[in-house]
């Protein structure tokens, strides 16, 4: 638990000082950790578990745009646990209301035995698709066609700067309109 | 989207770098500032005796309590800008301005006084107090709330009262130069108002707009 704890603080300074491969390990590396928590906190709240994964992306994308906030100083996980606790309490909220509503509307048609398997993430997905045509396009092609910065620019005929800046500014608002939907 | 190509998606905005919190939220302050001296210039002004004032030591004591609000509540809004932070080991350092009111006011007791302890209390301002703290701290509140907008506080309401707390401090600051109610007893009662005022105007916008 320690040792693990202190592989992410490594990890995060790496990632800060400019290392993405690093960034990119560490990401991978809390994601199943984030995954357990989700599962915990939607079980304990009483709803389907396989809902998890909308919540795991919703934390990665607040640690990506609040990571300025950690302190390079201090342990990671703290910092982690504490974005990760204020999202989950978040969108169990916001699911709470959403379920309660489905309760009384279809009450006989929800399974009563939720499924071990986890449902793939969909809030993402549909707020990319509301998202400006430049930022969609480029987040698009990172994010669904894996191609590198440098490949992007040269697909859509863009500077490489101009490729970050619509990737950054997808992001943000990519999460603005998660947290106003 | 899955989440793997989440993941590779982020690592590939890693280069980019945000402003630290202290930054923008010293930015926003000293943007608003200028509104709020220039609403203070336009409807108060500096009180003429001005200079004999400062002479007054319960005339320089509200400096003294308003910049010992206003400076801790900065120190403590960006410190609540961090997630994992709380007002634990913190909260204290709200207690500074009230320790020096209470000083003052016993220190006011020990003087001979030409006037009663009520008349001191109820002043001659109390209305203009009330109405110009609040809304000489709003530019400052709205600017400290967009500060820490920039940085990811879990307790929003907590983090919008203390933005409160420190907007109401820096506002005061200007009005204690037009007041001429000196007396600690003045200041205690009807800043403290003005000031709650102003906090839980902070907690409920913070509730609002500081969620992240």
């Amino acid at each position: 638990m320690r040792e693990r704890e202190d592989e992410w603080t490594g990890l995060m300074r790496s990632a800060i000082s400019g290392d993405s491969a690093a960034y990119h390990r560490l990401l991978k590396a809390v994601t199943p950790v984030l995954r357990a928590a989700a599962r915990r906190g939607l079980a304990r709240a009483g709803q389907p578990v396989d809902q998890s994964e909308d919540i795991v992306q919703d934390i990665l994308l607040a640690v990506h745009l609040k990571r300025h906030t950690w302190d390079a100083n201090a342990p990671f996980a703290p910092w982690l646990f504490a974005i990760a606790r204020n999202k989950l309490i978040d969108s169990l909220r916001r699911r709470g209301r959403r379920i309660f509503v489905n309760i009384d509307d279809f009450a006989e048609t929800i399974p009563s035995e939720p499924t071990a398997e986890t449902a793939p993430a969909s809030e993402v997905a549909a707020q990319l698709r509301s998202l400006p045509a430049r930022q969609r396009d480029v987040l698009q092609s990172i994010a669904v066609d894996s191609a590198s910065i440098k490949d992007t620019a040269a697909k859509f005929a863009m500077s490489e700067g101009a490729v970050r800046v619509a990737l950054h500014r997808g992001l943000t608002t990519l999460t603005a309109k998660l947290r106003e939907q | 989207m899955e989440t793997d190509q989440l993941i590779r998606t982020l690592a590939a905005d890693n280069a980019h770098r945000a402003q630290p919190v202290g930054f923008v939220l010293t930015l926003a302050l000293l943007a608003a500032a200028p509104v709020s001296v220039a609403m203070f210039f336009a409807g108060l002004g500096v009180r003429p005796d001005v200079m004999t004032a400062m002479h007054n030591p319960l005339f320089d004591l509200k400096f003294a309590v308003t910049l010992a609000l206003a400076i801790p509540a900065i120190a403590i809004s960006l410190h609540l800008s961090r997630p994992e932070a709380s007002l634990h080991g913190w909260a204290w350092l709200l207690l500074i301005p009230a320790g020096l009111l209470v000083a003052g006011i016993s220190g006011e007791m020990m003087m001979p006084q030409r006037l009663p302890m009520m008349t001191r209390l109820v002043g001659s301002n109390s209305r203009i107090c009330l109405t110009a703290i609040p809304l000489m701290s709003l530019p400052l509140l709205a600017a400290a709330l967009f500060g820490l907008r920039h940085g990811a506080p879990t307790r929003p309401a907590v983090a919008g009262a203390i933005a409160g707390l420190l907007s109401a401090g820096l506002a005061a600051t200007l009005y204690a130069s037009h007041c001429t109610d000196d007396s600690p007893l003045f200041v205690a009662t009807w800043y403290t108002i003005a000031t709650a005022l102003v906090t839980a105007t902070g907690a409920l916008a913070g509730s609002r707009v500081l969620r992240f």
